[in-house]
């Protein structure tokens, strides 16, 4: 099959490119488009290391295929910081000790930014459903629910 | 990713017709791609062995909700999080929205579609347990035509299913009876969230007729309503002893058809008897 | 660049006949290699140099490596692999602790026993005429993954002018320092391995990434091209290591007072199908086996035997959960059999200071078990939930229950092993007065970087800040040892205090600094120093806290420098119509000398706790003749932020005389008691014995129904 041109926008940019169709959106942004930030974890929808905001919604990157995010609107952990300063997501991620190793956290905080915005003043509950489908393995996730509560009370407007 | 991707085709009819025409030019040539949930699992394991693939994802037809006074009518591409927000589903059939919320992480839901969730024939799917109880009926499209279908004539074995080669499920329909009836659902799965199911139940009771609907998921090669179980209760017989003879869990790397079976009999007991 | 990846072994265990090279590829555009190709000796050096880099002949487990292809095109790679065929002739194999104990299969050496140790203490044959009551009890423990999110990888360039180099995510360095330069007989100048950013280790990229340096850089050495070599998830979880699995049977002589008299532990580890660290593994299980309790008479037998499953390997913990598994469950049945609580029964068999431990260690801190117990039952409210649950459980079809673990943690290298690695630290300080840390400890997340800054700019008087981590990259930094063994604060701090301790009395010798200075006049003086020298640097090596001994031959001394202490509390519910038990809260209570980092120390903690809980009631390796089948984050089930109940962490700090900032080993301690708090509490809830983990639901239906029928 041959590869098929797609046209996307990614953290604002336009970018335009050929993919195979269904190659892993994941793949096309870490390796076309050099967007290391968005992670592996497990490949198969499992641990959200891979996720991205699609369209404005949270999504596995990992199981997208390309062809399906021509003409979308991405944003992705690069996205999320507005040059050298931190969403208040990411600060309290700092902050409350929300990551450790660091390879969840960027999928993580995609969660976070996505259930905010949905949800500005989220239960433990909202919480912690709004993150089960990113997993950690290093904090226990009790520090990750303070980080989130945390930007909550920072106030301002999730990016 | 151990699948060798080039090998593989991802096509965007435009419209319904356009996808329905290319499953008719070439008959189990083409198949539906929706969001991706399960078949790029699939494909990221090498297991996905067909190659031609539609991406029905863009079709505004096969999306959105319509109400009607005796059903409701949901687009194949309706996803978890859309039921999740819908007000008329949450209140009239809060077992689908149960289901919905109970099936993988935020990510998963905002991509996995009913319709998805239907033909990929799992007996491990959240979803079919509630529609089974619902008498969900399934609409059946084609370059031929559009045929309905009762959704619990639509499982024929493992991975098997009435859908011809050049069908489409397009739409599910759910009728508005559920007042007057209790609704149960249990999904049992070692973890709280993001947990494949080992024993689905879903249970409808209606509480001044006594009608009961019972529908299991993991317990059989089909999401299974079990009728012979509903009609031992109605008809006052032993319906532990009904349901047992009825289903067929496995042993598998999730659990054993010993745990499956005496969870599915407890919570037919809990159903019953709450 | 071009991709590599490895062809494994079809077989458990059998004879090599041929390799088939299927149709359809264009092999020539490949690089191929095969255990001939390696220049130097085909092993990857570790403790006992047993494990091959490449399978020649004989294959011993499922996911042996027996080739390795690279190719510019992944796509094209992953056909390539599958396209390869390797026919071998089976051979008998072994596949549980059982198995190879019977030697109906000699898979190993002449009896499949890769190490035993025996400690004796007192006279434990003549005790058990004097006890009111004799329990005995067998365990049993499953393996566990410790799925780092993520996946191990290589990157190498390499080449026979230029000699090896490779990056990658790993804990220790110098571990694949060592085994590259013996797998390409170069000096060690000429091997150079950087550790990059590390998504988590667990002890799980201890010793296997030394494996994958050495499979990537054999392809970059044939290929004379740099390859990356990285693992998927389901490679990763199948043929890199997991946590050994254990088996434990206790026999426990008690007086009708309950104090313990004797104790009898026969331990054994399934080592899998090469040596690796399984003799350090069940060392530290063999020594942690009799718990932190006064016990006069102890006797405790271990093996670590092989079967032909992938080589077990370190996990948090490190055969300490394992023997503590047993131990603490056992502790209830005993309780039990003397009429005693469990607390109480515990309280009075206590280790004390001055008092001896298994191998006849002195306990020379001040430790104080009780007050860890006092305050771990009050933070759970212990007493009155479990007079509650007990008058509410029954008719209830969700049972409530409490339980309790006691248990203590050695920090750093067992025995004489810190003497032996003999680790140096380096700080450097620049021009500006910036200092640089020059270790090979690397931070996969349990905050090295942060710890290790924040003492030498303590010592120093200087901000944080100022305080820079080199890169570990083997070419600028010296071997402070592998980052293993909750060694890293206590043991490699230390020696980070010392060098900086060093740096400053450099320069205050040399009437730059005063010994109150701040951190501008630190500067200063930085700037000075170099311009008349050169360089500011200071090293400071290991040497051993005074008074330390240990006999490798008896088992018998002082196995750690110190020990930390602790007593968790779980509370439980176990749904008794879906047989699944919840953990609902959780208290931590430790000491651990002083903590550093608060943040930082909870994080480790809580982290830990929630390994436990997955190790207690989750994570189920699905074995089938040595093969993981379950290998997929969707079929091997870890704790999700749904299932994490809120975990207490509480502190008792009493200063460590011999670490830094007074502080001891962290990291592993809250992997240990977890498992048999949450059984304990099953039991508690429920009534059932559990003598297994993981608990899943599926055992505890079998047990709840056995024990109803």
């Amino acid at each position: 099959m041959p590869k098929v041109p797609i046209a996307l926008t990614v953290n604002g940019q336009p970018r335009a490119i050929s993919v195979w169709p269904m190659a892993r959106l994941l793949d096309v942004l870490r390796e076309e488009l050099g967007m290391t930030g968005t992670k592996e974890g497990c490949g198969e929808g499992e641990c959200g290391a891979c996720s991205i905001l699609l369209d404005g919604r949270l999504a596995n990157s990992c199981l997208v295929p390309a062809v399906q995010a021509d003409g979308a609107e991405i944003t992705t952990i690069e996205g999320v910081a507005s040059g050298e300063e931190l969403d208040r997501v990411q600060q309290a991620f700092v902050e409350c000790g929300g990551a450790q190793c660091g390879i969840c956290t960027p999928g993580m905080i995609m969660a976070a930014v996505s259930l905010l915005r949905a949800s500005p003043q989220p239960s433990e509950a909202d919480i912690r459903n709004g993150l089960a489908g990113n997993l950690c393995r290093c904090t226990g996730y009790l520090r990750i629910f303070e980080a989130v509560a945390s930007a909550c009370r920072a106030g301002g407007r999730a990016q | 990713m151990r699948a060798y991707i080039p090998a593989y085709e991802l096509v965007r009819p435009q419209t319904l017709g356009e996808a329905l025409e290319h499953m008719a030019a070439e008959p189990g040539e083409w198949q539906a791609f929706a969001g991706g949930t399960d078949l790029m699992v699939l494909l990221q394991a090498g297991r996905l062995e067909h190659r031609r693939f539609l991406s029905i994802w863009g079709l505004a037809e096969l999306r959105g909700t319509v109400v009607s006074s005796d059903s409701v009518t949901l687009g194949c591409l309706t996803t978890y999080t859309d039921v999740l927000h819908d007000e008329t589903l949450r209140r009239e059939f809060p077992l689908l929205a149960a289901a919905a919320a109970e099936t993988g992480g935020v990510a998963t839901q905002n991509r996995g579609t009913l319709g998805g969730n239907i033909v990929n024939a799992s007996p491990a799917a959240d979803t079919p347990p509630a529609l089974l109880v619902y008498d969900a009926e399934v609409e059946l499209v084609s370059a031929r035509g559009s045929r309905w279908l009762a959704y619990r004539e639509f499982h024929t074995g493992y991975k098997t299913m009435q859908l011809a080669p050049d069908e489409l499920l397009a739409r599910i329909r759910l009728p508005r009876s559920t007042a007057g009836f209790r609704h149960y659902y249990r999904k049992v799965g070692t973890r709280k969230a993001q947990a494949i199911s080992k024993v689905c139940f879903a249970g409808l009771k209606n509480t001044s007729t006594g009608e009961v609907r019972i529908a299991l998921g993991s317990v059989a090669p089909v999401p299974l309503r079990c009728s012979q179980t509903e009609a031992a209760v109605h008809e006052s017989r032993d319906p532990l002893a009904a349901l047992a003879a009825e289903i067929a869990p496995i042993d598998d790397m999730r659990s054993t058809a010993a745990y499956r079976l005496r969870v599915a009999q407890n919570l037919l007991n809990e159903f019953l008897h709450a | 660049m071009i991709y590599g990846t490895t062809v494994r072994s079809p077989a458990p265990r059998g004879r090599i006949q041929g390799i088939h090279f299927g149709d359809g590829i264009p092999w020539h555009e490949f690089t191929i290699v095969k255990a001939s190709d390696i220049p130097g000796a085909n092993c990857i050096s570790l403790i006992i140099d047993d494990q091959p880099c490449l399978v020649d002949s004989v294959v011993n487990h499922p996911e042996e490596p027996v080739l390795l292809l690279a190719h510019p095109d992944r796509y094209l790679l992953e056909e390539a692999r599958r396209a390869v065929t390797v026919d071998v002739e089976p051979l008998p194999a072994a596949f549980t602790i059982d198995d190879s104990l019977s030697q109906r299969a000699v898979i190993w050496g002449k009896d499949n026993v890769f190490k035993q140790y025996r400690v004796e203490k007192g006279d434990v044959d003549s005790a058990w005429a004097r006890a009111d009551f004799i329990v005995e009890g067998e365990y049993s423990t499953g393996s566990q993954e410790q799925l780092y999110i993520e996946t191990n990888g290589m990157t190498s360039i390499a080449s026979p002018e230029r000699g090896v180099t490779v990056w990658g995510s790993m804990q220790c360095p110098y571990y694949v320092h060592k085994a590259l330069t013996k797998l390409f007989g170069l000096g060690d100048d000429k091997v150079r391995v950087i550790q990059t950013e590390t998504g988590g280790g667990f002890g799980g990229k201890e010793e296997y990434p030394s494996m994958i340096a050495a499979h990537a850089a054999l392809l970059a050495w044939k290929s004379g091209r740099p390859v990356k070599l990285v693992y998927d998830r389901a490679e990763d979880m199948a043929a890199t290591t997991k946590r050994h699995p254990s088996r434990t049977r206790l026999r426990t002589a008690v007086t009708k007072d309950g104090k313990l008299l004797a104790m009898e532990i026969d331990f054994v580890i399934d080592g899998g199908a090469y040596a690796t660290l399984s003799s350090v593994v069940l060392s530290r299980g063999t020594i942690h086996a009799a718990g932190p309790y006064q016990c006069p008479n102890i006797r405790i037998a271990s093996r670590a035997v092989a079967t032909n499953a992938p080589p077990h390997g370190a996990f948090r913990g490190f055969g300490a959960p394992q023997s503590l598994f047993a131990l603490e469950r056992h502790m209830d049945r005993v309780a039990a059999a003397v009429g005693l609580a469990p607390e109480e029964f515990r309280r009075r068999n206590f280790i004390q200071q001055g008092q001896t431990t298994a191998t006849g260690q002195v306990i020379h801190e001040d430790v104080d078990m009780a007050a860890l117990l006092d305050r771990a039952l009050r933070e759970s409210d212990y007493h009155a939930k479990r007079a509650r649950f007990a008058r509410e459980n029954p008719g209830r079809s969700v049972k409530r229950g409490m339980g309790l673990a006691c248990f203590f943690h050695g920090a750093g290298f067992t025995g004489s092993g810190e003497r032996y690695l003999a680790s140096v630290v380096g700080v450097e300080a620049t021009r500006e007065g910036r200092v640089q840390l020059l270790v090979s400890s690397t931070e996969f997340g349990q905050g090295t970087n942060t710890v290790l800054a924040q003492i030498a700019a303590q010592t120093l008087g200087i901000p944080y800040e100022q305080v820079d981590v080199a890169q570990p990259d083997t070419a600028r930094v010296p071997n402070s040892g592998p980052t293993v063994a909750s060694r890293t604060c206590m043991v490699v701090g230390k020696l980070v205090e010392s060098a900086a301790l060093g740096l400053k009395q450099t320069l205050v010798g040399s009437g730059l600094l005063s010994t109150a200075a701040s951190a501008e006049e630190f500067s200063r003086a930085c700037s000075a120093y170099i311009a008349q020298h050169g360089v500011l640097r200071s090293y400071s090596q290991y040497q051993a806290p005074p008074g330390i001994h240990w006999d490798d031959e008896k088992y018998q001394g002082d196995a750690y420098g110190a020990f930390a202490w602790a007593v968790y509390v779980a509370e439980v519910s176990v749904d008794t119509l879906t047989y699944e038990a919840r953990v609902e809260d959780f208290v931590a209570v430790q000491e651990v000398g002083c903590v550093i980092h608060p943040v930082l120390a909870t994080g480790q903690i809580e982290g830990g706790v929630a390994q436990g809980i997955g190790y207690a009631l989750y994570e189920n390796v699905v074995w089938q003749d040595g093969r993981m089948v379950n290998s997929q984050m969707t079929n091997y089930v870890i704790p999700t932020s749904a299932d994490i109940p809120p975990i207490r962490v509480i502190f008792e700090e009493r200063p460590y005389a011999y670490g830094p900032l007074g502080a001891k080993g962290i990291g592993e301690l809250p992997i240990d008691g977890p498992a048999p708090a949450i059984v304990n509490a099953i039991e508690d809830a429920t009534g059932i014995r559990i003598v297994s983990i993981p608990a899943t639901p599926e055992v505890l239906m079998a047990v709840m129904e056995g024990v109803n029928a």
